[in-house]
């Protein structure tokens, strides 16, 4: 079966559990597939270690989480030494390069840019950078249409925010077919 | 004319368990006395109390009656009037059930403001336990548990109510009895949380303990300890010495009513739909 | 016309069920992992009329729902494993008063606080003796968010069915977990409405066995005056002491769901027509089963998942007649072994019972059940 494993990683208040759920979202509600997003975190509603997982398959999902990751996005040194040992061999891991200094060895291909940074000064805002990160995740793992993706992204998000989010999602999109290329 | 008061007790439930001389019977005869006065609709009134002497009342009372476990009738009380707002939701109990165990519900319920009153029974003692010593029982004073007399200090409970913001609090006591059915008709006709209570007497476990020789000596005591508000006004703290304030405490008009308040959030979450 | 669907959790699953089920009145207080349920609710409540309160402490909570469903509601609240030791003095009370009402309890790490955020299964044996004295109890497991969202209304259904309460016991994984849930129509999944009585007021008892064990409940306010009482009491509603009735009013409370038990369990098989070995599993745990139980059909071995969806009432007579034709049952649970318990009472020493018992808080991983698979000979 075509069990597709993504993982979300770095700190509380990032937005990557949001992020999982949009991603889980395209592909279950606007891809027809099936998906599953868990997630743990501390006690912290800022800082400390968050993760998001999602799973996806063209048919039922039993186990909910990760069992040998297709794709990880490390947004954090912490994060990248902490859940590459599980990426699968000719897997994906995404980072952003100016968090993630130390690249983990591996089997599998790393893509990297300066994701929150491309939020800050390209997006104009900081907050947006799990967007980039999730449109760069699409593009990376193929696993929904960028359009299903898009529509996901946007109805998830406030009204006065569609145009920002938007424009996030298409910079991260781009930016990591830049950067895998 | 007699007033009639079999036409509010439930055929079959008399006699009652209390003792001769407990002080709870003429509360009883007051909240009656206060419900007829008001013309309550039966099937609209809930009575709702916790667990002890006092909290066996509602069994008596041929209206909606909800005996629930120890401490927890002013938030089970709550639910009844939330779930219907246009029921009269009467709470009775005593001071252990009220303050001790159910002392968190009861200041969240003053907090609330929410439209029921407590009528609490205070006799200073766990009585139906057999006697040890509850939160209202005087400092120095003897129990089943504090053989060497009590350490701990007390609760004033009309204080406690007030600051937890009740909206209406009196004081009555068992000696009183024609002010007691005053005092409830007034605080069911407040909107808001109102707290009545009344000073009683425990002559089997209380009263044994701290040498008091007869029932009629501990009534006697409520009536030398009691000073009307009114009264209280003229004289001086060195004549207060030792007295307790009876009649109507406290009373404030403009503090919102928790059922209203939460009619109004229904109101606007209508709006939002 | 195509159904409305959504990307949910769980939790907020759980909340679309209750309202579903007509669920009126909602009393809790904050405690994760379950808060989630309390937030919708505080949402959607309003907006139908129905009443949301947070009250002071968890059995505040539970007493006020309780009250609320004296007076007409239907009620739920909603905790995890520290509420829910608090609420059973009420649990209790809610039992031998027999007011319909649902406890939902997300199960984390245990005891005390123990891991707030973690996933556990360790208030399964909470459910049934949590409460002192001898009670009827019912627990539904779910595994998914669409079987959350129809185990609430189930939940819902029993209450009123059998007058007396029931709990929704999710873990927190499937608790917080996200997926695609279906919403059914409207009267496609049935509601049972509260049994109401049919005499005059005059007539009326809260208690009346002439109606079978599951006599009707007035509500306050409704014209019926009635009384209600924690104490052992009467066909009537008043206490009594008298030891022929407090028997036969034990017996019958406990009878409500003893002899209605094929009527409440629910379970799933899965391949277990020719499986050797038995994986029990409930919960999130029954995903990672699955998972293994097809991952050791790969390899050749015979295995199947008898899924527990009810765990209280147990399905004892369903795991009886496993044990007779079963090589091994395998049990992994987020507990020490409590479900393992049950099964070696209904194995009875036909076959082993071999446990994978994890309390770390993490998810026990299809690996592990794999691994356990094979030792059994």
């Amino acid at each position: 079966m075509s069990r597709y494993e993504l993982r979300f990683s770095g700190a509380g208040g990032q937005g990557l559990i949001t992020a999982g759920i949009i991603m889980a979202k395209a592909a279950s509600i606007y891809e027809g597939k099936q998906a599953v997003q868990s997630q743990s975190y501390g006690p912290e509603a800022r800082g400390g270690a968050s993760k998001s997982e999602v799973i996806i398959s063209d048919g039922p999902i039993d186990y909910p989480k990760v069992t040998q990751c297709d794709a990880l996005l490390a947004m954090t040194q912490e994060a990248a030494n902490k859940y590459s040992h599980d990426l699968k061999e000719g897997g994906v891991l995404l980072i952003d390069s100016d968090l993630v200094k130390v690249i983990p060895a591996g089997n599998f291909k790393t893509v990297a840019f300066p994701i929150i940074n491309t939020a800050k000064t390209e997006v104009g805002r900081e907050i947006v950078a799990n967007i980039v990160a999730l449109g760069a995740m699409v593009a990376l793992t193929g696993q929904v249409t960028r359009e299903n993706a898009e529509k996901a992204v946007l109805s998830s998000v406030p009204e006065a925010f569609i145009e920002l989010n938007r424009k996030a999602f298409s910079m991260g999109y781009e930016k990591a077919l830049e950067a895998s290329a | 004319m007699a007033f009639d008061y079999d036409k509010w007790i439930r055929p079959g439930k008399l006699p009652h368990i209390w003792c001769p001389g407990c002080g709870h019977g003429i509360v009883m005869k007051g909240l009656i006395r206060a419900m007829e006065t008001l013309k309550l609709e039966k099937n609209d009134t809930a009575i709702v109390s916790g667990i002890g002497c006092a909290s066996r009342l509602p069994g008596y009372i041929d209206c909606c009656t909800l005996h629930t476990a120890h401490g927890r009738a002013a938030a089970f009380a709550t639910g009844v009037k939330m779930a219907k707002p246009e029921m009269n939701v009467i709470l009775v109990g005593g001071d252990g059930d009220g303050t001790a165990i159910g002392g968190n519900h009861f200041i969240h319920a003053c907090r609330r403001n929410i439209d029921m009153t407590y009528i609490i029974m205070n006799n200073y003692i766990y009585g139906m336990t057999g006697g040890q010593f509850s939160p209202c029982t005087p400092t120095g004073h003897k129990a089943s548990t504090t053989p060497y007399g009590n350490p701990d200090p007390g609760f004033d409970i009309a204080k406690l109510a007030i600051g937890a913001g009740a909206t209406f609090v009196a004081r009555g006591t068992a000696f009183h009895a024609n002010q007691i059915d005053k005092l409830i008709v007034e605080a069911i006709q407040h909107k808001g949380f109102s707290v009545v209570e009344i000073l009683d007497d425990c002559p089997t476990t209380y009263g044994r303990r701290n040498k008091y020789k007869s029932v009629i000596e501990m009534m006697n005591r409520l009536k030398e300890v009691a000073v009307p508000v009114k009264a209280a006004e003229k004289m001086t703290a060195e004549q207060l010495q030792g007295k307790v304030l009876t009649g109507v405490l406290y009373k404030e008009e403009n503090k919102p009513e928790y059922t209203s308040e939460y009619a109004k959030v229904i109101e606007r979450a209508s709006a939002a739909k | 016309m195509s159904k409305k669907v959504a990307f949910l959790q769980g939790n907020e699953a759980a909340a679309q069920g209750a309202l579903y089920a007509g669920c009126n009145f909602f009393g809790g207080y904050p405690i994760t992992p379950s808060t989630e349920v309390a937030e919708v609710m505080s949402v959607e409540l309003p907006k139908i009329g129905g009443k949301f309160i947070q009250m002071e402490d968890e059995i505040g909570a539970m007493a006020v729902i309780l009250g609320a469903a004296l007076a007409g509601s239907k009620v739920l609240t909603s905790t995890s494993g520290p509420g829910l030791s608090l609420k059973q003095e009420l649990i209790g009370y809610g039992c031998i008063a027999e007011i319909p009402c649902v406890i939902y309890n997300v199960m984390r790490g245990g005891p005390s606080t123990g891991m707030p955020t973690g996933p556990s299964q360790s208030d399964v044996m909470c459910a049934k003796w949590g409460t002192h004295g001898d009670h009827p109890a019912i627990c539904l497991t779910p595994a998914s968010v669409q079987e959350t969202y129809e185990e609430v209304i189930r939940a819902f259904n029993l209450s009123e069915k059998y007058r007396t309460p029931v709990m929704v016991m999710p873990d927190e994984i499937v608790a917080h977990m996200r997926e695609r849930i279906v919403f059914p129509e409207k009267g496609e999944i049935e509601v049972v409405p509260r049994k109401a009585p049919t005499v005059e007021p005059a007539q009326y008892k809260p208690y009346d066995t002439s109606y079978g064990d599951v006599p009707p409940l007035a509500s306050f306010g409704s014209g019926y005056r009635f009384h209600v009482t924690g104490l052992n009491k009467m066909q009537d509603g008043f206490p009594t002491t008298k030891a022929e009735v407090v028997q036969a009013e034990e017996e019958r409370q406990v009878r409500k769901v003893d002899a209605n038990i094929d009527d409440i369990v629910t379970f799933e098989e899965y391949l277990l027509d020719d499986a050797e070995v038995v994986v029990v599993a409930y919960g999130s745990t029954s995903r990672s089963a699955r998972y293994a139980v097809n991952a050791a059909r790969e390899q050749g071995i015979k295995a199947g998942m008898f899924r527990i969806k009810t765990f209280w009432p147990f399905p004892d007579k369903q795991i009886k007649a496993l044990a007779t034709k079963t090589k091994g049952f395998i049990i992994p649970e987020m507990n020490l072994g409590m479900c393992a318990l049950e099964l070696e009472r209904c194995v009875q020493g036909k076959a082993p019972v071999l446990g994978i018992f994890r309390v770390d808080g993490e998810p026990i991983n299809p690996d592990q059940i794999v691994e356990k698979i094979k030792e059994v000979k």
